[in-house]
């Protein structure tokens, strides 16, 4: 099922929580939508599901205007952050919901709807578990539950809420893996809200990055990661520096010192320089390089991380080396930049 | 400084002592002069007259207590006394039901005040809320006039006892819906809901089924006050003998009388009643405390 998104726009009292949003959806898609808390992703998820209504604007399933439609009618499988499992119902019956709740003309009978709530189970992994109650489940299968009952009623749209948010790190990767086979197999059309990248990046066909009730950026993993589209993009997404310049004529200064930089057509001003850590490599203090002094120097896992002041104290950036590369812990050191990205200045702090 | 040695034996004295008691409770004598002075209280304030009223009952032997409890005027009182109960409940509990329903779903203006509103029979004398019909519906009442023309009678009749009742009762089943309705939210009600089903059956299948021991909670404290009220009713009833009398009013009259025993006797019975009920209610939570915990757990 196509989604279509069109200018949609959603006040809560007269706050507005998303701002003009349009974003398309192509069916059997898996879509990440990402942001900080805040950022309207989870309003934009309920928009979609019809359980909250838009201010303005109009959503499409398919060709069908889904706008004014109820949540029941839209026929969406709907994920929650903490599941909302019926604790008073047995797995089974949580499954079977769905079914057992359609008007009798379209209900399948008692046995059939056993049946589909068995097969499910088998999907999601937890066959032979019906007749337990969620509370005697773990966290992860109360998600599958979750899942399992979502795709009971034969979804055109999977819509899934922080999915593993309050899983711990070892079942999160496990899930995450199993979700995305799941999605091969059934091809469901599925939208999930997450805050974190690396979820997102790993998981989803497309991510769209949100924030302050807007898209930033809509792309695959690659895109979001090596073309940022704003600077709120590019510091988002990975770790990243940014390095106050000024650009005067297309040419890019640090203080006095003219950068060994393309030309950009960025107009005369205050700029920012943005850079990631491992995208800077060591060259000798030279014209057109990057000088500053070294103020730390840790190691992580695969990698040593150099602190540099830059210009007197008044820019900090982060360089990523080779753990083989030793490093003296004090002095001068210049580094130039192998990629970057320009923004202007009055961008930047828009998006801080 | 002077505080040291004292601490100092504390800390020696411990290992001796502590297979008895943990380091964070009180000492053995404390305890059990608190527990002494709680026991001597209820037993003061409240076993001791439960008792003697049953003592009071069966004075004069069971014939005679059988003879007073089986009376004309004592069967009418009880049968008013469950006809009122039988009205009363049933509309708490639909009032009950819609108010927390209100207040824990949704967000609207003035919903403090009806918070407050619902609070207002605990905190009124319930000779007032009797008082209050009697200014309306009496014949120089607001609407007296109004409802005497339609040729309804309210006050000094079963429609004036009933409404006392409601109002006096009113916050039972709504007080013990909104905490509990309001700590669990709107999750399951919408996931219901994206499942295709309808409201009703959302609150069918998964609202009640919420909250079902709270209500049942409610409904059960909500009787026991329908059926003892004295206050609010005695200002509407106008104890008309065999008709308008309800069992605590008919006690009272009994009283009145110097009829001690027959006063007594039928007193044993509302005192059964709250025995009973609070029994039901223990054996719900002794045969249902799984149930209870698993829906209070999360």
């Amino acid at each position: 099922m196509d989604i279509s998104i069109e200018n949609i726009r959603k006040e809560f009292e007269r706050f507005p929580a998303l701002h003009d949003v349009s974003l398309d959806i192509r069916s059997g898609e898996l879509i990440a939508l990402l942001g900080p808390s805040g950022s309207g992703k989870t309003t934009l998820l309920r928009l979609i599901a019809g359980l909250e209504f838009l201010t303005s604007g109009r959503i499409l399933f398919g060709n069908e205007d889904a706008s004014h439609k109820s949540v029941q009618e839209r026929n969406v499988g709907f994920v929650f952050q903490h599941y909302a499992l019926f604790k008073h119902m047995t797995v089974a019956d949580n499954v079977g919901f769905g079914l057992r709740v359609r008007p009798r003309s379209q209900r399948p009978s008692r046995a059939e709807i056993r049946r589909r709530a068995e097969e499910l189970l088998e999907l999601v992994q937890l066959p032979g578990l019906g007749k337990r109650f969620p509370a005697q489940l773990s966290g992860g299968q109360r998600q599958r539950v979750a899942l399992a009952r979502a795709l009971a009623i034969e979804p055109r749209v999977l819509l899934l809420d922080e999915p593993f948010g309050a899983l711990d790190a070892k079942v999160r990767r496990e899930l995450r893996r199993w979700l995305r086979e799941l999605h091969e197999r059934t091809g469901h059309t599925t939208v999930f809200v997450t805050h974190d990248q690396e979820e997102a990046m790993e998981l989803a066909d497309r991510v769209v990055v949100m924030s302050n009730g807007k898209i930033e950026q809509v792309g695959s993993a690659d895109d979001i990661y090596d073309a940022p589209a704003s600077p709120f993009v590019f510091s988002f997404i990975g770790a990243s520096n940014a390095l106050r310049v000024h650009v005067e004529a297309g040419r890019v200064y640090l203080d006095d010192r003219p950068l060994e930089l393309p030309r950009t057509n960025l107009p005369d001003g205050p700029a920012r320089l943005y850079l990631r850590p491992h995208d800077l490599e060591v060259s000798r203090d030279e014209a057109g390089s990057i000088p500053g002094v070294i103020s730390a120097v840790r190691r992580t896992s695969g990698a040593r991380l150099i602190e540099l002041e830059i210009g007197g104290r008044r820019d900090r950036l982060e360089i990523e080396l080779p753990a083989e590369q030793s490093h003296r812990l004090n002095g001068r050191l210049a580094v130039r930049p192998r990629k970057w990205q320009l923004y202007r200045d009055d961008e930047c702090r828009l998006a801080s | 400084m002077v505080l040291e040695p004292s601490f100092q034996g504390a800390v020696l004295a411990a290992p001796a002592r502590s297979s008895h008691r943990s380091p964070v409770s009180e000492a053995p004598a404390t305890r059990r002069v608190l527990i002494a002075i709680a026991l001597l209280f209820l037993g003061f304030f409240l076993f001791l007259p439960l008792v003697a009223v049953f003592v009071e009952a069966l004075r004069g032997g069971v014939g005679t207590y059988l003879r007073a409890i089986s009376e004309p005027d004592a069967l009418s009182a009880m049968k008013l006394t469950l006809l009122v109960a039988a009205i009363a409940v049933p509309a708490n509990i639909v009032f009950g039901i819609a108010a927390a329903w209100a207040i824990a779903k949704f967000e609207f203006k003035g919903k403090a005040f009806l918070i407050t509103l619902i609070d207002l029979p605990f905190s009124v004398s319930p000779v007032i809320s009797g008082l209050v019909y009697i200014l309306l519906f009496g014949t120089h009442g607001v609407l007296g006039p109004l409802v005497e023309s339609a040729g309804i009678k309210i006050v000094f009749a079963l429609p004036g006892i009933v409404l006392a009742t409601i109002f006096v009762t009113f916050p039972f089943v709504a007080r013990e819906l909104i905490p509990l309705m309001q700590e669990q939210g709107t999750g399951d009600e919408e996931a219901a809901l994206s499942l295709g089903a309808s409201g009703f059956k959302t609150f069918l299948l998964v609202t009640l089924p919420n909250v079902k021991w709270a209500l049942l909670y409610g409904v059960l404290l909500c009787n026991a006050r329908a059926m003892g009220e004295f206050g609010a009713v005695s200002v509407v009833s106008g104890h008309i003998r065999g008709v308008t009398n309800t069992m605590p009013l008919h006690v009272e009259i009994l009283y009145n009388e110097y009829a001690f025993q027959a006063a007594f006797a039928v007193a044993s019975l509302l005192a059964l009643l709250a025995l009973l009920t609070l029994a039901l209610k223990s054996l719900l939570e002794w045969r249902f405390a799984d149930g209870i915990a698993a829906v209070r757990g999360h």
